[in-house]
């Protein structure tokens, strides 16, 4: 079966996930990036490349970041970008989501940028234009279910190359809830197959999905053991509004067990980078000493994301 | 006289670059600023750069994100990042570039500059003008005019050594064509 990411020529075509990308792929948009960060140093940052191209920012979850960045990078691009409030719309009136597609579709959109609380979503989206023969509309996943968010999992690449140059040497760390973590999945493939020899994940057992290792990854339950010498530390939010069931005790109890302190980080090599997806939960999964320490590259990695995000829909809308 | 014979009579680039300077020097100033197009541009830049004494640090662009191919070929492979190191506002620029052809480079260049401020001036210096311009562009300074324009099958481009910075001029058949 072909990648439902890329057309017959093997062109990006949609970015639905990291897993199965290519690494031919994932580093020419790292490439590509590069050049796009640079545009914001410009007084004018804005270039014609999506000019007269309408994108869709379709998000039936709660974004913050996200969405923004999403809405920047495509601004900066000279796109005409729409924000439907799904919630407030006519998903809640009873449309179904394709419904929703064809309505903008008719509305000549170029792009669906899409966040959706199932998993699959952005590719139903994506199966349904195929279809129906609309092949030149493009989708972007920015975030499904516990799926993906291949965006963050680029952007965050983008980050390490820039403080690290190579991935071939590096010992990654993802800490935190990876069980409902559409990130840390993202993070893994993208680690995994731009050859980090060595990625662990730190985590108690009951916020891990089974078979996680099957992804490549060492697992580690204590937080002190799996910080040492790693290069990178990569954080994920507590994701209060999934929890079900007694998965956690209270969000004190992670943080004595699994929270970031600079104490834990001391562990890591001395010149390690924290990354966090945000937004942050400070004395949950993060001290606050960290989050604001000289390790982190917390902003940075939200300055990044515009630049990755305008290679994204540039590559996606160029013939 | 085939326009293979005739490259082939073309003077060496070090001898098209001295006259480059050459054209360029009664202008040469404290408000002189050099901006090369990647890649060949650049290099031609550098050495002119230097040449010149030029006060001004060297700026360098490239023109991918203003292409007008975009909609047809996609993003161009390998862009890399602008440097305008000066104030572009009511700068004298001197665009440099290898090839002058179509003039679509010179113009995708000249909207780039415009995305740090209002240049005062800006003019165009090339090695060689090889004919089948397809804009209202001309160079200021140019070393070499191709008495016959050369065939849109054919690309001429400037290549340098990986080894030493030793510049030369070459011929290829078009793979796009």
């Amino acid at each position: 079966m072909r990648n439902p990411q890329l057309d017959k020529q093997g062109k990006l075509q949609h970015l639905l996930t990291t897993e199965g990308l290519p690494r031919e792929i994932l580093t020419t948009i790292l490439d590509n990036a590069a050049p796009f960060a640079e545009v914001a140093e410009r007084e004018v940052k804005k270039l014609p490349l999506l000019r007269g191209k309408s994108v869709f920012n379709l998000f039936f979850e709660n974004s913050t970041r996200t969405r923004t960045t999403f809405e920047i990078a495509a601004k900066r691009l000279s796109a005409d970008v729409i924000n439907l409030n799904i919630n407030t719309s006519s998903s809640a009136k009873g449309e179904t989501l394709l419904d929703t597609v064809d309505n903008l579709v008719a509305m000549h959109a170029d792009m669906f940028v899409v966040r959706h609380a199932s998993s699959g979503a952005p590719y139903l989206i994506a199966g349904h234009l195929a279809a129906t023969g609309r092949e030149h509309i493009h989708v972007v996943n920015a975030g499904d279910g516990r799926h993906a968010h291949p965006t963050q999992g680029l952007l965050d690449m983008y980050t390490i190359r820039h403080y690290k140059r190579d991935f071939t040497q590096l010992t990654v760390a993802i800490v935190g809830d990876i069980l409902h973590s559409r990130v840390a999945r993202s993070q893994i493939h993208a680690l995994t197959t731009l050859g980090v020899p060595e990625v662990r994940v730190i985590a108690p057992k009951t916020l891990l999905p089974t078979g996680v290792e099957r992804l490549g990854v060492r697992v580690c339950h204590d937080i002190q053991e799996g910080l040492r010498g790693v290069d990178v530390v990569m954080m994920l939010r507590i994701q209060n509004e999934r929890m079900s069931g007694a998965l956690l005790p209270s969000p004190q109890e992670f943080f004595k067990s699994f929270g970031l302190t600079p104490e834990r980080l001391a562990k890591a090599k001395p010149d390690a980078i924290v990354m966090h997806p945000g937004p942050m939960n400070r004395g949950v999964e993060i001290d606050s000493a960290v989050a604001d320490g000289s390790h982190s590259v917390i902003l940075p990695q939200v300055t990044f994301g515009i630049a990755v995000r305008m290679a994204v829909m540039s590559m996606l809308a160029g013939g | 006289m085939s326009n293979t014979q005739a490259l082939a009579k073309l003077p060496k680039v070090e001898t098209l670059l001295a006259k480059l300077v050459e054209a360029m020097r009664p202008h040469a100033g404290p408000d002189m600023a050099l901006v090369g197009i990647h890649t060949g541009g650049v290099w031609l830049a550098e050495h002119l750069h230097a040449a010149l004494g030029l006060a001004i640090p060297l700026g360098s662009i490239d023109v991918s994100f203003h292409r007008d191919d975009y909609s047809s070929k996609g993003l161009h492979r390998g862009a890399k990042a602008s440097s305008i190191p000066f104030p572009v506002d009511g700068a004298q620029i001197v665009l440099v570039d290898d090839v002058l052809y179509t003039g679509r480079t010179s113009r995708a260049a000249m909207n780039e500059l415009y995305d740090y401020g209002r240049p005062g001036r800006i003019d165009l210096a090339v090695l060689v003008d090889r004919g089948g311009r397809e804009l209202p562009i001309c160079a200021r300074y140019c070393a070499c005019t191709l008495a016959e324009p050369l065939p849109a099958t054919q690309e001429l481009v400037l290549t340098r050594a990986d080894t030493q910075p030793i510049l030369s001029l070459s011929l290829k058949e078009r793979r796009d064509a």
